[in-house]
C-alpha cells in the first residue's frame, strides 16, 4: 500500500446530494493542513450502496464505516482517526441490535452481498482509469483483442450462462451470436441506460461508480460482433453518470483503450453519448433506438429484431448498464466461475435497488437464488417501526407483488414468474402493513398511463381505463363486474399491446387480484380500505374518552385542523381534514380512530 | 422472384418474398380485421387489431408488420384472437363519439365498419372522449381531434409519402394528438393541403371542407347564370360512389347529373387543360429553342406542388410555369370570354369546379391572380366525394343516367386533355403538342408509355427530330426532392442538365387519387382509374391539344395567339416565396 490511509467518500447521487463533495473538499483541506498528503490518499469513489445511512466515509485499512457524515465533521476524522489513531466513535455505524461498532465486513447489511458488477463501486475512484486498470481493467479487452476469436468470447459467455439484466432475461451470448452472424459494413453496440422504473438506480450507479467497466464491455462486444460504434443512451436527469461517463470515454481514448487501433491491433471503437428526455419508454429498445436516430421515442413492431434491423436498419446489439458490467469480469475470470454463481437458469448475480418501507435501504448486490427473506430481513434489516411485512414489489411498473408466504423464494428470472412478477430491471420496494394495495396499484398505473407514448391503442386507451377503474374502486364506487372488465382489458393490454410497456402494465393489478382480492372486496363490497389509506373510504376523528389533550396530533396535522385545549378533548375539523393519517400515527394513546 | 411458402389456417400459401401476413392471409382469403395499417405506408403496427399467432412465438404478433418466412405456421382466427380484437375495438370506441349519424364518414368509416362486424352492441367501457376544437384554419381540410383514433396514418402519410412535416404527433399516451408541431394552426403549417391525409384517415378525424351547401346556394341564386366544370380525373372515379366498378368512365352521366342539379352550362377542365398545354407547350418551345427563360421548366398544375415549391423550394421558381392550371384557366375565361358570348357580366356568373382535388380549394383563393376577370375567378370547389353527397341528395340514380354532352365551346377536349389526370399526362400531353410546335409535323404514336405508370420517378429521352429532350415526371410530394437535387447540382455546377421539362403532380398516381376522390385509394384502385384515363385518351377521335377546334376558336376570337398579351393577362400567374420553419 503507497499510502498509510485511504479515505473513501461515496460519490453516489444520493450521497452527492447530501454533501459528499464538500465532505470530500475538507477531508482534502485537513490532509493538507496536517501536511499528510504523502500518507493519506482522500478519494471519492462510486456508491456504496448503503443510501439509508449516507454519506458515508470509509477509511482504511482499518475498514471504519463512518456514516451520515458533514463536512464540519472532516477536521475530527482527520485529527482524530488519522492523525491520533482513535475512531470518531460517534460517526461510526452501528448495527440496531449491537453496540458494537461494525467493521466493514462485518456489517450485515454486506455480509450477504456478493459483489460482481458493483466490484469496483466503492472501491475506486471513477474518474480516474489507472484505479480502474489497477484492478483488471481492461485485461478483458486485452484478451479478446489479441488471444480470443470472437467465436471464443461468444462461447465464454455461453458457458456463464449470462442474461440480459434489463427485464426478460434474454441470454446475452444468443443476441451477440446473431448480431455476429449478420453480414453487413455497419454494425452498432447499444447501452441502455435509460433506467426509469420509480426507486431503481443501479445502473446510475454502476455508471457512476465504475464507468469503464461498461466502456470495456461494449468495446468487446464491438470486437465480437463485428462492430465499430457504440451509443450509450442515458437519461439528461443523471448529470453525475453522464460527466463521469465523458471523462472515461476522454480518459480510455487518450490511453488508446477506445477510439482507433486500440492497443495496436487494428481494431477501431468509438463510443458515443445520446442524451434520453427521460421518458420510460425509451427505455424500450426499439423506442431508444428510435429515439436515438432522432425520431420520437415509440416503439417499433418485432420482428424483426434490433440485432437483425437495429440502429438505422442494420444489426444492432443493445444491453442494458449492468449485463454489461458483468462482462469484464466473465471473460477474466472464465465462464465456468460466473456460473457457479446463482441457480440453474440464472445465473450470477443480480443488483437490487431496496426501498420503501425497509430499514436499510439502498443498493444490494446478491447471488441469483437468493431468498427474498435474506434481503429484506437479513441485509434490508426488515421493516421499521415495529409494522408488519405485507408485500414487496418487483420488476417497478411492469413488476408484481410478492407477499410473506412467498419470501422463502429463490429469486430467478423463472420463480418471479411463477410467482406473477418479474424480475425486471431491478427495483424491490417493500410495503407495510400501512400500505393499501389499491392505492399501490392505482401509483403504478398512474406511472405507465403517464409514460405511455401513446401509439399503440391497447395500452394508449387500456391503461387509462384500468386507471380509472381503480380509481372509482378506491373511491367505493367499485362492482365485482369492474374486476371482471380489468381482468378482460389486462388480457387484451398483455396480448395486443405492441411493446413491453403495454404488454406488462396490468402486471401490477393481475397479480394483487391474485394475492389481494379480499382487499378488493373491502372496497367494493363494504367500501372500507382496510390499510385506511384511500382518502375517500376513510375518516379521522378523536374518541373523547381517550384524548388526553396533550395537543400532539395537533401539532402534527399540516393542514392545522385540529383544535383543542390542553388537557381537553381534541376534535378535528372534518371540513379541512386531508385524511393523511399524521393524528392516527401520532398518537400514543389510541384515541384517533380511523374508520 | 423468390416465393415463400406457409401455412394460414392449416390452409398452404404461396406468396412472393417480402409479403406481410396480412396480404398472405388474403391469398388464402381471409381478410385479418385491420385499423391502421394501409397498403400505400410502411406498417406503423399501432392498433393492435391485426394480431395473429404464429407457431413457435409465445407471443402475439401483428400481421401488417411481419413478414411471411418459409414455414412460417400462421392462426389468424381464434377464440382468444377474437376476444382480445373485440376488447381492443371495445377501447377503441370508448374514446370515439357516437356520432356516426352526423359524421361526414358515415357509411365509408372504417371503424364504423369494425364495430359492425363484430357485432358491438353497446358500450361496454365508460366514454372518454377528448374535448379539442377543430381546426378549420385552411380553406381545404378541416383537422377533427375528437374522432382521431391514434391510426397514425395522416402522419405518416403526411411525413413519409409526400415529405411536408404538416403533421406530427403532439403529447403522449391517452393526450397524444396529431397536429401540426407546436401547435400551430394547420394553415400556418408546412400543409400543402393535398389532403391525402384525409384520403387515408380510417374515420372522420380530418376530411374536406364541405361546401356543398355554398353550391346548392349559388344554385338557387336566379340572378347568376350557373357554370360548373369538372377535372379529368372525376370522370373515372366518381362512379365508385355508387357502386360502379373502379376505373368506369361516366362522364356522360356527370354532365347529365350536373344539368340534373340545376346547372346551365356545363364545362370540362379537359378543354382548358387543352389550353394549357398551347401555353406551357409554347413556354416550353420558347425557353428550349429559342432559350427564353430558364430550363428545366416545371409544371404548374398541381397547386399543392406549387405551395410545396414556394415552401421548400422558392429557389426554383424561375424554372416554374407561369401557366396557370387548368381550373384557373376556364375559371379566367368563364368569367371573361364566355360572359361576353352571353351577354354576361363577371360577377353575373357562378361557377363551380368539380375536382379530385382538397388543394384546388385553396387555389382558387391563392392570391390576385385568381381574380383574373375583376372578381373572383372560381366561386367554390367541391371534391369527388361532395359531388357524389350531392347527386345522392338530389335522388339522382347516377349509374342509370343516359350520357349527356358538355356544352359548346368549352366543354370539348381532346385525348390530351383528359390524360392530365393521371401523373405523367401533362408531359405526355405535352410532348404531343411540342413536337408539333418544334417540327411543324404531326406524330405517327402519339403513346409515350415511358411516363405513364405508378413508378415514383420517371425518366425519358424524347426524340424529337434529332433533337434530344429529357424529361422526367414526378409524383408524391415526397419524389420530387431527388428530381430537384438532380437539378440543383447540375445548375450549380454547370454541368449539362439531366432535364429539359420536369412534371411534378403531389399524390401518387397524379390526380386519380387526389386526396378529395372516394375513399380506399390504394395501388390496385390506382391502377383502374389509370387504365380508364388512358380508355378515354384512345375514345377522342383528336389526342392532341393543338387540334381541339374549340382551342383553334378561342385563340382566333379571343387570345390571338399563345403566351399573348392577352393570354398572359388571363392565363398566366406568378410565384411568390413562402419561407416555412426548416423541418
Amino acid at each position: 500500500m503507497a499510502y498509510q490511509h485511504y479515505i473513501l467518500v461515496c460519490g453516489g447521487t444520493g450521497c452527492e446530494s447530501n454533501k459528499a463533495d464538500a465532505i470530500y473538499r475538507a477531508l482534502q483541506r485537513e490532509t493538507e493542513t496536517h501536511d499528510l498528503t504523502h500518507a493519506v490518499q482522500v478519494v471519492k469513489t462510486g456508491c456504496f450502496g448503503f443510501c439509508a445511512q449516507g454519506p458515508i466515509v470509509k477509511i482504511l485499512p482499518e475498514e471504519s464505516f463512518y456514516v451520515e457524515v458533514t463536512p464540519e465533521d472532516a477536521a475530527e476524522l482527520i485529527s482524530e482517526h488519522i492523525v491520533k489513531g482513535r475512531p470518531v466513535t460517534r460517526l461510526l455505524y452501528k448495527e440496531e441490535q449491537s453496540k458494537e461498532h461494525a467493521r466493514v465486513d462485518d456489517i450485515s447489511f454486506y455480509q450477504k452481498q456478493f459483489r460482481v458488477v458493483l466490484r469496483n463501486c466503492g472501491f475506486i475512484d471513477p474518474e480516474e482509469i489507472s484505479e480502474y486498470i489497477s484492478r483488471e481493467g481492461y485485461v478483458a479487452l486485452e484478451r479478446v483483442l489479441f488471444d480470443l476469436s470472437p467465436q471464443d468470447v461468444i462461447s465464454e459467455l455461453k458457458t456463464s450462462g449470462l442474461r440480459g439484466r434489463g427485464g426478460a432475461g434474454f441470454p446475452t451470448w444468443m443476441k451477440w451470436n446473431f448480431t455476429r452472424e449478420q453480414t453487413s459494413d455497419q454494425k452498432y453496440v447499444v447501452c441502455n441506460a435509460d433506467e426509469g422504473d420509480p426507486g431503481a438506480y443501479m445502473d446510475r450507479s454502476i455508471l457512476e461508480g465504475d464507468p469503464h467497466s461498461v466502456l470495456e464491455a461494449m468495446a468487446i462486444c464491438g470486437r465480437t460482433i463485428g462492430a465499430n460504434k457504440g451509443f450509450i443512451y442515458i437519461r439528461a436527469e443523471y448529470p453525475l453518470a453522464i460527466g463521469r461517463l465523458e471523462r472515461a470515454i476522454a480518459q480510455a481514448t487518450e490511453f488508446g483503450l477506445l477510439g482507433k487501433d486500440i492497443l495496436g491491433s487494428g481494431f477501431d471503437f468509438e463510443i458515443e453519448i445520446r442524451l434520453g428526455a427521460g421518458a420510460f419508454v425509451c427505455g424500450e429498445e426499439t423506442a431508444l433506438l428510435a429515439s436515438i436516430e432522432g425520431e420520437r421515442g415509440m416503439p417499433r413492431p418485432r420482428p424483426p429484431f434490433p440485432s437483425v434491423k437495429g440502429l438505422w436498419g442494420e444489426p444492432t446489439v443493445i444491453n442494458n448498464v449492468e449485463t454489461l458490467a458483468n462482462i469484464p469480469v466473465i471473460l477474466t475470470r472464465g465462464g465456468e466461475w460466473f456460473a457457479k454463481i446463482g441457480t440453474e437458469k440464472s445465473k450470477g448475480t443480480k443488483v437490487f435497488a431496496l426501498t420503501g418501507k425497509i430499514a436499510n435501504s439502498g443498493l444490494v448486490e446478491v447471488p441469483m437464488g437468493t431468498p427474498l427473506r435474506d434481503i429484506i430481513f437479513n441485509i434490508g434489516g426488515g421493516i421499521p417501526d415495529g409494522k408488519a411485512f405485507k408485500a414487496v414489489q418487483t420488476g417497478g411498473p411492469s413488476g408484481g407483488v410478492i407477499t410473506a408466504e412467498h419470501l422463502d423464494t429463490p429469486i430467478d428470472y423463472e420463480h418471479l414468474q411463477e410467482l406473477g412478477s418479474i424480475m425486471g430491471s431491478g427495483g424491490m420496494i417493500v410495503m407495510d402493513e400501512s400500505d393499501c394495495m389499491i392505492d399501490v396499484t392505482k401509483f403504478y398505473l398512474e406511472f405507465t398511463v403517464e409514460e405511455s407514448c401513446g401509439k399503440c391503442a391497447p395500452c394508449r386507451v387500456g391503461g387509462r381505463k384500468l386507471h380509472d377503474i381503480l380509481t372509482k374502486i378506491s373511491k367505493g364506487q367499485g362492482t365485482q363486474e369492474d374486476i371482471d372488465t380489468m381482468r378482460q382489458i389486462g388480457t387484451a393490454m398483455q396480448r395486443a399491446s405492441l411493446c413491453g410497456l403495454g404488454q406488462t402494465a396490468p402486471n401490477p393489478i393481475l397479480s394483487t387480484l391474485r394475492y389481494f382480492k379480499a382487499e378488493y372486496d373491502a372496497h367494493i363490497d363494504q367500501g372500507v380500505c382496510p390499510a385506511g389509506k384511500c382518502k375517500e373510504l376513510v375518516h379521522f376523528s378523536i374518541i373523547t374518552d381517550k384524548c388526553i389533550g396533550c395537543g400532539l396530533c395537533a401539532r402534527r396535522c399540516p393542514v392545522l385542523c385540529i383544535s383543542g385545549e390542553r388537557r381537553q378533548p381534541h376534535e378535528i375539523d372534518q371540513s379541512k381534514c386531508i385524511k393523511c393519517g399524521e393524528c392516527f400515527t401520532a398518537c400514543k394513546f389510541d384515541a384517533v380512530l380511523r374508520a | 422472384m423468390s416465393t415463400i411458402n406457409l401455412e394460414v389456417n392449416g390452409v398452404p400459401v404461396t406468396v412472393p418474398a417480402g409479403t406481410n401476413v396480412l396480404d398472405a392471409a388474403a391469398t388464402a382469403k381471409i381478410a385479418i380485421p385491420k385499423l391502421c395499417y394501409h397498403s400505400d405506408l410502411p406498417a406503423w403496427a399501432a392498433c393492435g387489431i391485426c394480431v395473429v399467432k404464429v407457431a413457435g412465438s409465445p407471443k402475439l404478433i401483428r400481421a401488417c408488420a411481419l413478414e411471411a418466412t418459409d414455414g412460417m405456421k400462421v392462426i389468424t382466427h381464434d377464440p382468444e384472437l377474437q376476444e382480445i380484437r373485440r376488447t381492443v375495438i371495445e377501447l377503441i370506441l370508448s374514446t370515439h363519439p357516437n356520432s356516426c349519424l352526423t359524421c361526414p364518414r358515415n357509411g365509408t368509416c372504417e371503424l364504423q365498419t369494425l364495430a359492425a362486424d363484430f357485432g358491438i352492441r353497446e358500450q361496454r367501457f365508460e366514454s372518454n372522449v377528448r374535448d379539442i376544437p377543430a381546426d378549420t384554419s385552411t380553406p381545404s381540410i378541416v383537422l377533427n381531434p375528437e374522432k382521431c383514433v391514434g391510426c397514425g396514418r395522416c402522419v405518416k402519410v403526411c411525413q413519409g409519402l409526400q415529405d411536408v412535416w404538416a403533421l406530427e404527433f403532439l403529447d403522449r399516451g391517452d393526450g397524444t394528438r396529431m397536429a401540426p408541431a407546436g401547435d400551430i394552426t394547420l394553415n400556418e403549417s408546412p400543409c400543402i393541403k393535398c389532403g391525402q391525409c384525409s384520403a387515408h384517415c380510417p374515420v372522420g378525424a380530418i376530411f374536406e371542407k364541405d361546401e356543398t351547401q355554398t353550391v346548392y346556394n349559388g344554385i338557387r341564386d336566379e340572378s347568376k347564370h350557373k357554370v360548373v366544370q369538372i377535372a379529368p380525373a372525376v370522370r373515372v372515379a366518381l362512379g365508385e360512389a355508387f357502386g360502379m366498378e373502379p376505373g368506369s368512365i361516366v362522364t356522360g352521366k356527370i354532365y347529365a347529373a350536373l344539368r340534373r342539379l340545376g346547372f346551365d352550362t356545363i364545362f370540362d377542365t379537359n378543354f382548358a387543360a387543352d389550353l394549357t398545354i398551347m401555353e406551357e407547350g409554347s413556354e416550353f418551345v420558347e425557353r428550349f429553342v429559342n432559350g427564353k427563360g430558364a430550363l428545366p421548366l416545371i409544371t404548374t398544375c398541381c397547386p399543392s406542388w406549387v405551395d410545396y415549391m414556394e415552401k421548400y423550394y422558392s429557389d426554383m421558381i424561375p424554372h416554374f410555369s407561369t401557366a396557370k392550371s387548368p381550373q384557373m384557366m376556364m375559371g379566367a375565361l368563364v368569367k371573361t370570354y364566355f360572359a361576353q358570348k352571353i351577354g354576361k357580366t363577371a360577377d353575373e356568373i357562378f361557377l363551380t369546379s368539380v375536382m379530385p382535388c382538397t388543394s384546388k380549394k385553396y387555389e382558387i383563393v391563392r392570391d390576385e391572380n385568381m381574380r383574373s376577370s375583376g372578381v373572383q375567378d372560381i366561386d367554390v370547389v367541391i371534391t369527388t366525394r361532395e359531388l357524389a353527397r350531392m347527386i345522392k341528395q338530389a335522388g339522382i340514380t347516377f349509374d342509370s343516367l343516359e350520357d349527356e354532352p358538355a356544352d359548346e365551346s368549352l366543354g370539348i377536349y381532346t385525348g390530351a386533355g383528359t390524360i392530365f389526370g393521371a401523373t405523367g399526362g401533362v408531359m405526355e400531353a405535352a410532348l404531343r403538342t411540342a413536337y408539333h410546335l418544334v417540327t411543324g409535323d404531326e406524330l405517327e404514336h402519339v403513346e409515350f408509355e415511358s411516363v405513364r405508370g405508378l413508378e415514383g420517378i420517371k425518366r425519358a429521352t424524347v426524340d424529337i427530330k434529332g433533337t434530344e429532350v429529357r424529361v422526367a415526371v414526378a409524383h408524391n410530394m415526397r419524389n420530387v426532392k431527388t428530381i430537384l437535387d438532380e437539378v440543383k447540382q447540375a445548375l450549380a455546377t454547370g454541368a449539362e442538365l439531366p432535364y429539359h421539362f420536369i412534371e411534378v403532380m403531389a399524390c401518387r398516381g397524379g390526380c386519380i387519387s387526389g386526396g378529395g376522390q372516394p375513399y380506399g385509394g390504394n395501388d390496385e384502385l390506382r391502377k383502374q382509374r389509370m387504365a380508364a384515363i388512358y380508355r378515354d385518351d384512345v375514345d377522342q377521335k383528336i389526342r392532341v391539344s393543338h387540334q381541339n377546334p374549340a382551342i383553334k376558336a378561342l385563340y382566333d376570337d379571343f387570345l390571338g395567339k399563345p403566351l399573348s398579351e392577352t393570354s398572359h393577362k388571363y392565363l398566366h400567374t406568378h410565384y411568390t416565396p413562402r419561407p416555412i420553419y426548416i423541418k
